[in-house]
């Protein structure tokens, strides 16, 4: 009798995350292996899964050894390196200059989140007609000021370079409120002692506030390039890849196998590539994150010790 | 005498009751309700405002689901799939036939057309536009997506479009230019507008990465004598004829108005409303938008040619069809809606609402041309239009993007011609490899 007591109090627990485990194994999993499954198909849209052919590595093979994706790859590496340098020095840089009582704050940081409040599409639209060639705001300000048009959209460098800029304005703001959010949360006795000691503020910049933000700044880091590897939409309406492949990034080209040229299997072993690229960034940003509480810990000891 | 009278009267009366009993081959299906999906597109507009008249004389009830067509093609790929599927009758972009027909999920119209209790025999299917019933609506014959002996019907054209040429009349007059009847006179115009009227681009081209600058190559590629494939599917898009196609599309691009290298195909058209252009070639479905003045700045200035020839004359055929999926649940109210909308009266209703008509019959009709006075050349140009244009094969889709995407670059970003058309060729040799077509070789 106790004995059966006792297994059921250790299936106690098992038994209340149980449905966590078949909610997550339904939403999550289920997905995913069934995209895993799928890269391994010739499927078209037009057939159901069960009539799909099996042809093993086929569509990996295909992948690596096509231009256009090695090309497509390459765009979205230069595109997240930038857009997240970019938003990174950008929103970190408002953060330290905003991090005062100024009067109106509250209003002021409201306006400033509102360019990620926005459907990705409508960005799109909307910069999309401000980099219109004739029309747009850009170019007929530049003409009025006497200087040449720029091909915004039609140039291959050019229109990385205008794709760039409209994602750091989407998306800078929310680096923006995290680094606020981490800078107002910082221990105030640690500033002050600087200040007694005589710290320049760049110093207090440089030497304790960064120090002291890396944690949340690398987490806000890891979800933006995360986002800027999947980001489809603002892309998509903007230039739609072009010209040539210059902005065909990743997510686009997915998009596209699968709805233009009807291959589900390719899109799906795609998908994985990025996935695979994604869980490496996650692991390296974890190791960081060990790493930097091993020193802590280590420096910890030490300060004790001496 | 009176009484006489009377009884004849109600003879008649009678006598009319029953033969319109029998003249209501709708009856069986009044109340039904059909559920179609139409795309968003100035054709299928006007058809709504047709379909009331349907409803009004069948007693069926039409819900109509509109979709931006590539939207719609993917609505429709799942929807096709499934075992019973929502769409009594479905409009289709050309290039899904293949698709859909190869999937075996249209319905082949010849047991409709059988049935006596069906087919309106005053249907009169000659006086359709031959080269898009072929074009849209057969498939199984000549390269499998071609008219021939083994090809059988599964649609049929609605909205059909070609391309033509649209020139702005008051620049035209004002330096004394001919209106361009070859490709040469054409480009040599393209180029010398912007001379004669700084600021003003050639002529209107899509010109974006992808199926933009594929389709504005293409429109290039069949009247200067080109293919993409010849009759054994072996590419050819790299010989003389591509090269000269590639070649004017660079041209005209590069004569045309500011960033014209990155226009699809609403800033195409927009630079052509908007007055920056002096020449527009591409699809006719654009007609009704030239004369509304809420929309364009060259309403009145426009005038209507034949797309030029190159070695041959070979307008586009693109535009939809409407069909029967096998899926759907009531097929025949379905085929009834479709005769009825493509018959004489039907097509003529649509054109009067600001639609593309389908029928030889409504393009000479005097009051469509007198309401619409381009109607006759469009009618004269749908002669012209090549149905073999572009393959529509399953494969089409991924050979098309590549294409685009190569165009751009020898647009953009200066590569060379003859080498991006040697790429695509290669490209697609592999494709077609990949997908079976060269098993008998």
């Amino acid at each position: 009798m106790s004995r059966w007591a006792d297994r059921a109090n250790k299936l106690t627990p098992y038994a209340f995350m149980a449905p966590a485990v078949a909610v997550l194994v339904i939403a999550l999993l289920y997905p995913i292996f069934y995209m895993i499954y799928a890269s391994f198909l010739d499927w078209n849209p037009s057939q159901r899964i069960s009539e799909a052919e099996w042809i093993g590595f086929r569509n990996y093979v295909n992948l690596l050894m096509d231009e256009s994706f090695h090309e497509s790859f390459w765009v979205t590496l230069k595109f997240a390196f930038w857009v997240v340098t970019l938003e990174m020095v950008v929103g970190v840089g408002l953060a330290l200059l905003l991090d005062r009582n100024l009067r109106g704050m509250s209003a002021l940081r409201t306006i400033f989140i509102l360019p990620m409040m926005i459907a990705p599409i409508v960005v799109g639209l909307m910069w999309r007609y401000m980099y219109h060639p004739s029309v747009g705001l850009f170019n007929r300000t530049l003409t009025k000021l006497g200087f040449e048009p720029v091909p915004w959209l039609s140039d291959s460098w050019w229109s990385l370079t205008s794709v760039i800029i409209a994602d750091v304005w989407q998306w800078t703001p929310f680096i923006f409120i995290l680094a606020l959010a981490a800078l107002q949360s910082l221990p105030q006795s640690a500033l002050e002692a600087s200040r007694i000691d005589g710290a320049s503020p760049w110093q207090q910049v440089w030497h304790i506030k960064i120090p002291l933000m890396m944690p949340v700044l690398v987490v806000t880091c890891l979800l933006r390039l995360i986002d800027a590897f999947k980001v489809l939409e603002v892309i998509l309406v903007m230039t739609n890849g072009g010209p040539g492949l210059s902005t065909e990034i990743l997510a686009l080209r997915i998009s596209r196998t699968a709805s233009e040229f009807r291959e589900l299997g390719e899109a799906s072993a795609m998908s994985n590539f990025l996935l695979i690229l994604l869980l490496v960034l996650t692991l390296i940003s974890f190791a960081y994150n060990k790493a930097q509480e091993a020193r802590q810990q280590r420096l910890r000891q030490a300060a004790e010790q001496g | 005498m009176h009484k006489a009278m009377k009884l004849a009267a109600s003879a008649a009366a009678g006598a009319a009751m029953a033969a319109a009993a029998y003249a209501n081959p709708y009856e069986e299906y009044a109340g039904t309700t059909l559920v179609v999906n139409f795309p968003a597109h100035p054709h299928y507009d006007a058809v709504l405002k047709v379909l009331p008249e349907f409803t009004k004389e069948t007693g069926i009830n039409v819900e109509v689901d509109q979709l931006q067509y590539l939207k719609m093609r993917e609505r429709q790929t799942l929807e096709l799939t499934k075992s019973r599927g929502d769409y009594d009758l479905i409009a289709y972009v050309v290039f899904s036939k293949a698709d859909y027909v190869f999937a075996d999920q249209l319905e082949n119209l010849a047991r409709f057309f059988m049935n006596p209790k069906l087919a309106d025999p005053n249907y009169d299917a000659e006086d359709l536009i031959d080269g898009y019933v072929q074009n849209i609506g057969v498939a199984g014959g000549k390269k499998g997506y071609l008219p021939g002996p083994t090809g059988s019907l599964f649609g049929i054209p609605y909205g059909s479009e070609t391309s033509v040429l649209g020139y702005r009349k008051d620049i035209f007059e004002k330096h004394g230019l001919d209106v361009p009847e070859t490709y040469d006179e054409m480009l040599d115009l393209a180029c010398r507008i912007p001379e004669l009227e700084p600021g003003m681009g050639g002529m209107s081209s899509r010109a974006a990465s992808g199926h933009q600058a594929s389709h504005a190559f293409l429109l290039h590629l069949a009247p200067l004598g080109g293919r993409v494939l010849d009759d054994q599917w072996n590419p050819i898009i790299n010989n003389e004829a591509g090269v000269a196609a590639a070649n004017a599309l660079k041209t005209i691009v590069d004569c045309g108005p500011e960033g014209a290298a990155g226009f699809a195909f609403g800033e195409a058209l927009g630079s052509f409303l908007q007055g920056q252009t002096a020449m527009y070639l591409d699809t006719t479905v654009i007609a009704g938008q030239i004369e509304d003045p809420s929309r364009s700045q060259v309403v009145g200035q426009v005038g209507w040619a034949l797309h030029p020839m190159g070695v041959r004359r070979g307008s586009q055929t693109g535009g939809f069809g409407i069909a029967i999926p096998k899926n759907a649940q009531n097929k025949d109210a379905a085929f009834l809606l479709m005769q009825w909308l493509t018959s004489k009266k039907g097509d003529k209703l649509v054109a009067m609402a600001g639609g593309n008509p389908s029928r030889f019959s409504t393009h000479a009709d005097a009051d469509v041309n007198a309401k619409f006075p381009h109607m006759s050349v469009f009618g004269e140009a749908l002669m012209h239009a090549d149905p073999d244009w572009r393959p529509i094969i399953p494969v089409w889709g991924k050979i098309n993007a590549d294409i685009g995407t190569t165009l751009s670059k020898v647009l953009t970003e200066g590569l060379d011609v003859q080498e991006a058309l040697d790429g695509v060729a290669e490209r697609a040799r592999a494709t077609l490899d990949e997908a079976g077509y060269y098993t008998w070789q």
